[in-house]
């Protein structure tokens, strides 16, 4: 008989190790799934997760595709390791797109080195704004963020509709809810050539190496990770825990929005119904199966990508709807909570007997 | 008077499925468990019952397979955060994203098929007086029975030994555990009660509300269900009160376009969400009263050792 038994101190090789035993299980249920589906899993996997990348153009798409995955997911990690339930970066992204990209049409003309810039200031506001009402709803009047900020997502979604078919359409866009093409000016340059991979990269990744060095080397980012470890202790050292909701809310407002603007300024170039096709949610599950620490999330990014890059092949060469990268991004984000548990507990052979004499 | 009766009947019809999710997320939040997968099970349970009704002919047989696909659902949030102790915030977002992907996946096929729906009663005579016939009996069956399920759960927690029990393990199940009884088993079946209602809520929804299946379709009610639990102090009769008060806001949208009122649809498809904002904010304001109303171990795992 198996039982649980709690350790008595956290496991960290168990931390580390949950987030391979997760993929692996993901890869187990696509197996059967396939299968299932009357496909040769083997050339299935290989059109899922090799064909893919197996082009210099597939690699400028993987890690075109990481790039916003890392950048909200290392913005949403502080919140999380602070206990600041932030679900609603797809609203935050969609924000800073509406902003980004509205400094890009009211520049349309402009052809000066600072219009990129000026749109990613743009956007690092609009996911903050978007991401105060969150924090000012918790921390004036007690609301859930984990409501709060889903909601918005719904309201942004909305505006950017609003806008595109309304007052930012293209007059010549031929009735199309869409706005006019950037400007060149308005445009990240490609950094890797024949591909569409852009300078969003670097750019995230120097964010990603400043959130780590904020987590693990200021003040502010231990004091959340103290919040969040232990809120009672948090409180008894006088650590502000509306300040660690501002925070945790704001940076992943920011990191969210600056996404926005990669999104609009880079592969996209203009502002359309949709600009994200659920980062902001597949985002969540970066930051989780990344264990909330930044280079865990840059491989987790990855891994996500990949699982998107390999839905659109699956359509293409297996006919098979690209819905799929939904359902395995679901699946491995319950394996990897299943698989925590040996975190916290360990598995202890119990013989019948004493169990019997137990009860 | 006529059309104040009618626009009664359609409050009550688009506030439905709210009841039913709220209803069922009450049960489990009382037990002491918080499952945000309240959105994921309701659109698997919507398009479950959309798929089985195309294919077999029979509404009800939906209807069925929505709740036994809710519950389903459920079942592995259940094994994630009651046996292997899984964080229920993280549990429940995957359920949530789970559920999306899955409808999206199975349900591609569907999407401009077209069922027989379960439609409002019409019964002869009765149906038909003015005014109160509408009221009485213009409703459609699912609505009524929101209404039983409704009486039902509010007779078991108030007045069983049975629901006694779940809201005992829910305030403490430390003390529950002490005197013996099953933590894990009442939890279970709380979560799994849960997961029924909310497929009932989303089968409703794309078998008689609407009728038809689109991608996303419960378009975040289920979110808006666990604003309500909140909204209502855990209390059931205030969870009917705020589903019909969501109700009326949803159907403002096709309300202001029938008056001729030109605001643009977007604006008022933003009234749900702003509305809940809105309302949480309110209600929640005062922290000190949730946490008497809120169960008290609510989202916290539970384990004997620990």
């Amino acid at each position: 008989m198996l039982k649980l038994e709690a350790r008595p101190e956290p496991s960290r090789i168990a931390g580390w190790l949950s987030p391979l035993l997760a993929a692996a299980a993901t890869l187990v249920v696509g197996f059967i799934l396939f299968t299932a589906l009357g496909k040769d899993p083997w050339v299935a996997f290989h059109a899922f997760f090799v064909k893919p990348v197996s082009t210099r153009y597939g690699v400028g798409e993987l890690l075109l595709k990481a790039t916003p995955l890392m950048l909200i997911a290392v913005g949403l990690a502080a919140g999380y390791r602070a206990n600041v339930w932030n679900i609603g970066a797809e609203g935050q992204l969609t924000m800073g797109a509406i902003f980004g990209g509205g400094v890009a049409l009211l520049l349309q003309d402009s052809t000066s080195a600072l219009v990129l810039p000026a749109m990613m200031v743009a956007g690092v506001a609009g996911g903050m704004f978007w991401a105060a009402f969150p924090a000012w709803l918790r921390t004036r009047w007690n609301a859930s963020e984990i409501l709060t900020s889903l909601m918005l997502v719904y309201v942004a979604t909305l505006t950017l509709s609003l806008l595109v078919h309304g007052a930012w359409r293209d007059p010549e866009g031929f009735n199309f809810p869409q706005s006019k093409m950037f400007g060149e000016a308005a445009l990240l340059p490609i950094l890797l050539a024949e591909t569409r991979l852009n300078i969003a990269l670097p750019i995230a990744l120097a964010v990603v190496a400043l959130a780590w060095l904020f987590m693990r080397r200021s003040l502010a980012g231990f004091q959340m990770r103290v919040a969040g470890l232990a809120p009672a202790a948090a409180n008894y050292a006088g650590i502000s825990a509306h300040r660690t909701v501002w925070l945790g809310m704001l940076i992943g407002g920011a990191c969210a929005g600056l996404a926005g603007v990669g999104e609009v300024a880079g592969p996209i170039g203009q502002l359309l119904p949709s600009v994200s096709p659920g980062y902001g949610f597949a985002a969540i599950i970066v930051a989780f199966v990344g264990r909330l620490h930044p280079l865990g999330i840059v491989f987790a990014s990855l891994l996500m990508s990949l699982l998107y890059l390999g839905g659109e092949s699956a359509q293409i060469n297996l006919a098979m709807p690209s819905a799929v990268t939904g359902l395995f991004q679901g699946t491995l984000l319950f394996f990897l909570l299943a698989a925590d548990v040996f975190i916290n507990y360990r598995l202890r052979f119990v013989r019948w007997s004493r169990r019997a004499a137990h009860a | 008077m006529e059309q104040l009766a009618q626009l009664i009947v359609l409050t009550l019809a688009a506030g439905t499925p709210l009841v039913y999710a709220a209803l069922g997320e009450l049960v489990v939040e009382k037990s002491g468990v918080l499952n945000l997968g309240v959105e994921g099970m309701m659109v698997v349970g919507a398009v479950t019952s959309f798929i089985v009704a195309a294919t077999t002919h029979s509404p009800w047989l939906g209807v069925a397979a929505g709740i036994a696909a809710g519950t389903a659902l459920s079942l592995i949030f259940g094994v994630l955060t009651l046996s292997l102790m899984a964080n229920q915030v993280a549990s429940g977002l995957a359920l949530s994203l789970f559920g999306i992907g899955l409808s999206a996946f199975v349900g591609l096929n569907y999407v401009s098929v077209v069922i027989a729906p379960i439609t409002p009663l019409s019964i002869p005579a009765l149906s038909d007086l003015p005014v109160m016939g509408k009221l009485l009996f213009g409703h459609n069956p699912l609505v009524y029975l929101s209404l039983v399920l409704f009486l039902a759960i509010h007779m078991f927690l108030n007045r069983t030994r049975a629901g006694l029990i779940v809201r005992a393990v829910g305030e403490s199940p430390q003390s529950a555990h002490a005197i013996g009884l099953p933590v894990a088993r009442i939890r279970y079946c709380a979560v799994m009660f849960g997961g029924a209602c909310a497929g009932l809520g989303g089968a409703y929804m794309a078998i008689a509300y609407t009728p038809m299946w689109v991608e996303g379709m419960t378009a975040g009610r289920g979110w808006i269900a666990l604003a309500l639990v909140v909204f209502a102090s855990w209390k059931p009769w205030r969870i009917l009160a705020g589903a019909y008060l969501f109700g009326g806001v949803t159907l403002a949208q096709f309300q202001a376009q029938g008056f001729g009122v030109d605001i643009p649809s977007q604006l008022l498809s933003m009234l749900p969400y702003l509305a809940t904002i809105v309302v949480l904010a309110i209600i929640s304001r005062d922290a000190a009263a949730v946490r008497l109303n809120a169960p008290a171990s609510l989202g916290r795992p539970f384990h004997p050792d620990t």
